[in-house]
């Protein structure tokens, strides 16, 4: 491999390792602070130890989140320097501006709820949670603008002297079509992964501790209406995209010829020419238009088109990985939800689940994170050659002078640190999830008595 | 506006060497100044609420960079490439020990959480001090702004020079004292009695090695930090705890300062041929980007520092590392 495809393998690695706990780390900051806002209202205690066991989920989660993260906000100037430099101007406010507005804000007030609990006044103190929530939103509002720019570039302009790009409306930037279509979808997907983590490890509880049961159902209504929420959001989504990036779309579905009421095949064996499909006809193009009948343009009528209009090249992506990950997004994903619905029809007033169901559910948070992988894999791969799509390709943005050598070690390093990550995240998991909900040992080992205010 | 981007850039930083410094001093400190694991859990307990506040610092350093100097950003992070690589990767490592420390009830867990935070606090010192000596002395910057050389040593070779060794065992002295002197000001019992004996101790030799390198480099900014470090010391011995914790910040804030300003009106040096270094003008943004940081800015900053010292208001207590009888 040369030092480009080492490159973009790192960012590939690092970037997807953040996105396993970034979703968690949404979603469980939303049900802490729900559970914590039930207990206000309610004063049942049971809702006061699910919101502290969620807290517990959610500062580990956490903690990896931003570790990784910091990572991301360093990687664009040491892999991508000429990216960096182009789009400084674009990308370095939106970072710059998350960090101020969103890092801080989740940082602190996780900090002071985590450890607060005896210090604040019980509404300041789900006010910190709340807070936290809505900094992680904010952080994925503002981070997938960044992204967006890369899919569909708004508010910017070419400098003619120095050929860099700059931002001529923030507003513009933020508010972005792809934008306003990913959010969404991001946060549905981020509430199933969510839910799945919560429904696998209550299940497992369930029989210790009944009150498990209220997690295990709030985890597994999560996935359902999370689920619909993909299926609604990803269909718009996909209409943006069709629009901004056809080709992404052409090859999701490995489209070669333009065709009119285009199918969606489920399957296909076989290439160019399939021997084996299994068609939903005229599903494509309802997906990618909103009509049955609407026409989708193939890929190589995409190609003369971009090779027209760019000059020369190839602006096929890897076609078999866009079809495939598309695919199995929506299959792993909507497979979850269709678990979950069953689960809580099994469970409805107060049944019980079957065994093998509660054998086999504590896998279910793989299958979502498996789904997120292979969209933002989706997303990433099917952009090239591009990096800014329509403006510059993948090969201007790569550090000049970087040496394949350096990638190498990198990457090796990475992975070896983040593989022993995952690891220990696993470990203090099934830890935390295995103790029972009320403990006061290690609140008590972690809060020596405290001593005079000096 | 990018005098004023400098400032705020210099001033992030600044906040992060700080606010972290004592962080990663704890973290050194932790397994040297706990005797028990219940008074090791003290020490952690008194940077538990605050370090990946202070954390963020880094994080807002560096994105305001990449925000008001892109070219900055650009030359500095791949210039030092594998350096910045594995900084990161011991800041992984750091902050996941801290946090996962308390969360398995466990000695054999706490005892090699605690060995990881202290080995993976004092490599990140060592190379944060390497690090700063090369951003004050440049790198081999050529005329397109990227660095010379090939394979590993591309930007490993900045790192292996005296002068980055020197300044990497500065760092780590820094860090202990700072440290130190927070401890002694955040626990009471016997963690306290012990890092006001070490920074005492501390103060002292550091200022004595520090005249001798300031008398060998001939540098007055050498010898006003040995004052500081030796006032630093007799502070902490009159039980002057607070101040002598701000003594030793402040000598940290003006070392950050003045590696930042080494060059003037340059922001990375280039030691091939000046004119090839990257001035600030050079490495600016556009106006318009500036004015959007501007107004976002002067917005944001001034409640993060309001929410921040709030932070350490609710946690101003004194944690105890003594055991309290049941
Ligand atoms: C649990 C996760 C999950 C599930 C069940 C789905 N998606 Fe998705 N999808 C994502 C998680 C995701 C994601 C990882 O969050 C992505 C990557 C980038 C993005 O914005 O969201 C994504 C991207 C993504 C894109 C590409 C956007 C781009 O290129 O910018 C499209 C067109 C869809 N999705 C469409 C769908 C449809 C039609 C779905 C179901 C019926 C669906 N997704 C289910
Ligand atoms: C939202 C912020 C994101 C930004 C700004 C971003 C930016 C980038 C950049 C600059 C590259 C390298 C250039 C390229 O190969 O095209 C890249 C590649 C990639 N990213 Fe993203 N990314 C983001 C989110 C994600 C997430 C969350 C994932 C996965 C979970 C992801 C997966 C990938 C993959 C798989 C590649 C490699 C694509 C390839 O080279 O073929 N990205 N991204
Ligand atoms: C490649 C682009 C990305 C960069 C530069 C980046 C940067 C960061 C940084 C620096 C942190 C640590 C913050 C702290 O110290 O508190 C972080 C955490 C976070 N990031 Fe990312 N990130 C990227 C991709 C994403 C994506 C795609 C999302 C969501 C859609 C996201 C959402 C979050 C959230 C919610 C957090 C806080 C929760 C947590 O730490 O797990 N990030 N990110």
């Amino acid at each position: 491999m040369d030092v480009l495809d080492l490159t973009r393998l790192q960012f590939a690695v690092v970037t997807i390792y953040h996105y396993f706990f970034v979703p968690l780390s949404i979603s469980l900051a939303a049900v802490a602070a729900g559970l914590e806002l039930a207990w206000l209202r309610t004063r049942r205690p049971a809702f006061l130890d699910l919101t502290k066991f969620v807290g517990k989920l959610l500062i580990v989660t956490f903690a990896v989140g931003v570790v990784t993260g910091l990572v991301q906000e360093f990687q664009f100037g040491m892999g991508w320097s000429a990216f960096a430099k182009f789009y400084g101007d674009v990308f370095g406010p939106t970072l710059a501006i998350e960090g101020m507005l969103a890092f801080f804000l989740e940082a602190t007030f996780l900090a002071i709820w985590y450890f607060g609990w005896d210090r604040l006044p019980r509404a300041l103190h789900a006010a910190t949670i709340v807070i936290v929530s809505l900094g992680t939103v904010l952080s994925a509002f503002i981070i997938l603008a960044a992204n967006s720019f890369m899919q569909n570039p708004v508010a910017y302009a070419l400098d003619p002297v120095t050929g860099r790009a700059h931002l001529t409306s923030f507003r513009e930037l933020l508010l972005n079509k792809v934008n306003l279509a990913a959010f969404p979808h991001t946060l549905a997907g981020a509430a199933m992964v969510g839910g799945a983590l919560l429904l696998a490890i209550a299940v497992r509880r369930l029989a210790a501790e009944p009150a498990h049961r209220t997690l295990a159902r709030l985890g597994a209504w999560l996935m359902a209406a999370g689920g619909a929420a993909t299926a609604l959001t990803g269909d718009h989504l996909g209409k943006v995209i069709t629009q901004v990036q056809p080709m992404k779309m052409a090859a999701a579905e490995a489209l070669y010829e333009t065709t009119k009421g285009a199918p969606f095949s489920l399957f296909t064996i076989g290439h160019p020419l399939p021997s084996f499909a299994l068609d939903l006809p005229w599903l494509l193009s309802i997906l990618a238009k909103g009509s049955p009948t609407a026409t989708v343009q193939g890929i190589d009528d995409l190609q003369a088109q971009y090779a027209a209009q760019y000059g020369p090249g190839n602006y096929v992506p890897m076609i078999p990985v866009a079809f495939w990950t598309f695919r199995l997004m929506i299959g792993a994903g909507m497979l979850a939800a269709a678990i979950a619905a069953y689960y809580l029809w099994r469970t409805r007033s107060k049944r019980a689940a079957p065994t093998w169901l509660i054998r086999w559910l504590p896998l279910i948070p793989l299958l979502l994170a498996a789904a997120n992988t292979f969209g933002w894999i989706f997303t990433e791969t099917a952009r090239q050659p591009w990096i800014a799509f329509g403006i510059s390709t993948v090969a201007d943005g790569i550090s000049p002078g970087l040496t394949s050598a350096e990638v190498l070690a990198s990457l090796i390093g990475f992975a070896a640190i983040y593989g022993i990550l995952a690891v220990a995240w696993f470990r203090v998991i099934r830890h935390i999830a295995r103790r029972p909900l009320r403990v006061a040992p290690e609140t008590a080992a972690e809060t020596p008595e405290p001593a005079p205010v000096y | 506006m990018i005098t004023f981007w400098f400032w705020i850039v210099v001033l992030a930083w600044v906040l992060f060497f700080v606010l972290e410094g004592f962080d990663f001093g704890v973290g050194v400190l932790d397994p040297l100044l706990g005797r028990s694991e219940h008074e090791r859990t003290a020490i952690v307990r008194t940077i538990g609420p605050f370090w990946d506040g202070n954390e963020v610092w880094l994080v807002a350093a560096i994105g305001v960079t990449f925000a008001a100097f892109p070219a900055w950003y650009s030359a500095l992070l791949s210039a030092l490439y594998l350096p910045m690589a594995a900084l990161l990767l011991l800041l992984a490592v750091r902050g996941v020990a801290l946090e996962f420390r308390g969360k398995v009830d466990t000695s054999s867990w706490r005892r090699r959480c605690d060995l990881f935070l202290a080995t993976s606090s004092a490599a990140i010192v060592l190379l944060w001090g390497a690090l700063l000596t090369v951003f004050a002395r440049g790198v081999a910057l050529g005329p397109d702004g990227s660095v010379r050389g090939a394979g590993l040593s591309r930007s490993l070779s900045p790192l292996l020079t005296w002068p980055a060794l020197l300044g990497a065992g500065a760092a780590l002295f820094a860090a202990l004292l700072l440290g130190a002197t927070f401890l002694s000001l955040r626990t009471s019992g016997p963690v306290r009695r012990r890092a006001a004996g070490l920074a005492r101790w501390l103060g002292a030799a550091g200022a004595a090695a520090l005249v001798i390198a300031g008398i060998a480099t001939s540098s007055r900014l050498v010898l006003v930090a040995a004052a500081l470090s030796l006032a630093a010391g007799m502070l902490a011995r009159s039980g002057r705890e607070a101040l002598a914790f701000a003594t030793t910040a402040v000598a940290v804030a003006g070392t950050v300062v003045t590696v930042l300003t080494a060059h003037p009106g340059v922001v990375l040096h280039s030691t091939l041929d000046e004119a090839w270094s990257l001035t600030r003008s050079g490495a600016a943004a556009t106006p318009q980007a500036l004015t959007l940081l501007t107004w976002c800015g002067v917005v944001i900053l001034p409640g993060v520092l309001a929410y921040q010292s709030y932070s350490y208001f609710v946690f101003r207590r004194r944690v105890a590392s003594e055991r309290v009888p049941s």
